[in-house]
């Protein structure tokens, strides 16, 4: 793949260098799409400064304190995001934890284990899961998933596993562990997707080789393939990490929307990206809608740090793209 | 001896790697399970709600049967036809540009850039058009959610339509330099003609990606239960009143919700259906 990739960019140099002499129209043309491809930097700029200006308010009043102090009160004029930042990271965890193994599974099984007339049709399905609204799953969430939820599994956790801890207080079906379970469901695609590309990628010759020396199908893939993918299998991880830590809709819809920082995953909990959905039309104060701002920017702050730490480990791997419009 | 163990453990090798095999069929299993689960309610509860009214009728007030859904429709129209306005003449010049124009380096930043921003949260974007639009003007509007909703499609269409014209052959670039014709429109009237499916397709995969988008909508668009008669008001999205359909307390908002849903998804499967068959086309006529 990457060598095919690289044939048009010498190419194109070899066309750069045929092209007539430069004319009006074509100086012009240049620098109107340089414009417009410039523009997201200039978005990324903008969102940054946005934000980080209409919360200067509140980061001067709450400072650092912001980040570590769990009191949310719109009354009293006291803000702090310690439960939501506990809430998104919690919940995306969960997210992982559930999706990463079956998402690279799936990828394994696409690339190396499936028979070729099944290939397509399971990726168009995932596709198709790829392109159901967060909110609409949310609403499934809300009212198929949670009663599901709140009748069989989480009372067999509680019973089973409440000594961990994780699972114990009440049951009221939206929880931390609901989110969770939403945000993979929404990530299971992504990772998916970018895996299997990734997979994709590595060359037969690796396959070949294991092969040759008497390995069966289980240890080509382990030995030649995913060690070989791991910095590229890591990206998609960090990739799917950084969806989780933004989604909105559907985790507003069954986390539960409580403010608080518990160790069980059956209480409910309160992600950055729920509060805003919640509460910013309601924010009646300056302070309030600027600490909401501030919230926003610490959304924002996290996920661009997950995004670039993927981008750089898929392209440094040299394979894929996240957004593709052919296969 | 020697050979019975090596046997045994070349049983339990092969008896590993089925067991692994196994599981990642399971798993594949597992990842499409929950689109069959959404998509079995969808039809059940959405089926079962909805009726001509749907498509022809304002809400009705609560207490009230009926209703519909018909000014969320034509509001998402409207909306995706706002972000069609910034998002499609900023993504296409752009994905030209890192396509026939800049040095490899610049492009790498570029392309870099451009997929970060789109793993941006898209509530982030509801967040800074409020701050934008919506607190300069005073007013939610539906400018500022087809802003919101536009600003979403730049990286997306910028990617993919830069890819569609790399598969356009240098010799079309060629031929049309050697016949005297300028740069700019060598690449306008052959290289994009060539590609313009290719473009196309990037476009609809767009749309479909936010015409489902509730986050971006919250406070910028806001929603609104009556006719949207002037841009500059709040107007009404089908994602938002599934929303707000279902957090209500109300059994007929709920059904509603689902009947909102169903249309929703319908129409998000019809875009890429389209996309589907002008890839085949495609890649049947360039490969």
């Amino acid at each position: 793949m990457p060598v095919v990739a690289s044939i048009p960019a010498v190419e194109r140099s070899a066309s750069q260098l045929m092209a007539p002499p430069s004319r009006l129209g074509d100086k012009a043309f240049e620098w109107l799409t340089m414009a417009m491809a410039g523009a997201v930097v200039l978005l990324v700029i903008l969102v940054g400064w946005q934000l980080w200006s209409d919360s200067m308010l509140a980061i001067r009043k709450f400072g650092f304190h912001f980040l570590g102090s769990s009191t949310w009160d719109p009354v009293a004029e006291q803000f702090g995001a310690l439960p939501f930042i506990y809430g998104t990271l919690v919940s995306s965890l969960i997210a992982l934890v559930i999706a990463v193994p079956l998402s690279i599974a799936t990828a394994v099984y696409l690339t190396e284990l499936a028979p070729l007339s099944i290939r397509q049709p399971i990726i168009s399905l995932i596709e198709m899961l790829a392109a159901i609204p967060s909110v609409i799953l949310g609403l499934w969430g809300i009212f198929v998933m949670i009663p599901f939820l709140r009748d069989y599994p989480f009372p067999f956790l509680k019973k089973y596993l409440g000594w961990t801890g994780l699972f114990t207080g009440p049951i009221y079906g939206v929880s931390m562990l609901a989110g969770g379970i939403i945000i993979a469901i929404m990530i299971l695609p992504i990772i998916t997707s970018v895996s299997r590309e990734i997979l994709r990628s590595v060359p037969n010759l690796q396959r070949e080789a294991a092969y040759a020396l008497g390995a069966t199908r289980w240890e080509v893939t382990r030995i030649a393939v995913l060690s070989y993918a791991k910095k590229g299998l890591f990206g998609a991880i960090i990739l799917g990490l950084g969806r989780a830590l933004g989604e909105t809709m559907a985790v507003t819809m069954v986390i539960g929307n409580t403010p608080q920082v518990a160790l069980s995953l059956l209480k409910p909990g309160y992600t950055l990206a729920s509060v805003i959905a919640n509460e910013f039309t309601e924010a009646t104060t300056d302070i309030y809608l600027q600490a909401l701002f501030e919230i926003a920017l610490v959304l924002f702050g996290i996920t661009i740090v997950a995004n670039l730490l993927a981008q750089l480990l898929l392209k440094t791997f040299g394979a894929p793209q996240t957004t593709r419009a052919v296969q | 001896m020697n050979r019975s163990s090596s046997n045994n453990q070349h049983h339990w090798r092969k008896l590993k790697s089925a067991l692994a095999s196994g599981l990642a069929f399971t798993s594949a299993l597992l990842v499409i399970s929950p689109l069959a689960l959404v998509f079995f309610y969808l039809l059940i509860s959405g089926a079962t709600s909805l009726n001509w009214a749907f498509f022809t009728h304002l809400p009705a007030p609560v207490g009230e049967k009926g209703g519909g859904m018909a000014n969320a429709i034509v509001g998402t129209l409207e909306l995706l036809g706002l972000a069609s306005i910034v998002g499609i003449p900023v993504g296409i010049l752009g994905g030209v540009y890192l396509a026939e124009y800049g040095s490899a380096r610049i492009n790498w930043g570029l392309r870099f850039v451009a997929d970060v921003l789109n793993g941006v949260p898209s509530i982030t974007w509801g967040v800074v058009v409020y701050g934008l639009v919506v607190l300069r003007f005073k007013s939610f509007s539906a400018y500022a959610g087809g802003l919101a909703l536009g600003l979403m499609m730049i990286p997306l269409i910028m990617r993919t339509t830069e890819e569609v014209l790399l598969l356009v052959p240098n010799g079309y670039r060629e031929a049309s330099l050697a016949l005297g014709i300028s740069r700019w429109r060598t690449i306008v009237n052959i290289v994009m003609k060539t590609a313009s499916k290719g473009i196309v397709t990037g476009i609809l995969l767009a749309l479909a990606r936010i015409a489902g988008e509730t986050a971006p909508l919250l406070f910028t668009a806001f929603g609104n239960h009556f006719w949207n008669r002037n841009l500059t008001e709040p107007i009404a999205a089908l994602p938002l009143q599934i929303f707000s359909y279902a957090i209500s307390p109300y059994d007929d908002w709920h059904r509603q919700a689902w009947a909102g849903a169903l249309v929703l998804v319908v129409g998000i499967f019809i875009i890429n259906l389209l996309v589907r068959v002008l890839t085949r086309e495609r890649t049947a006529r360039l490969i």
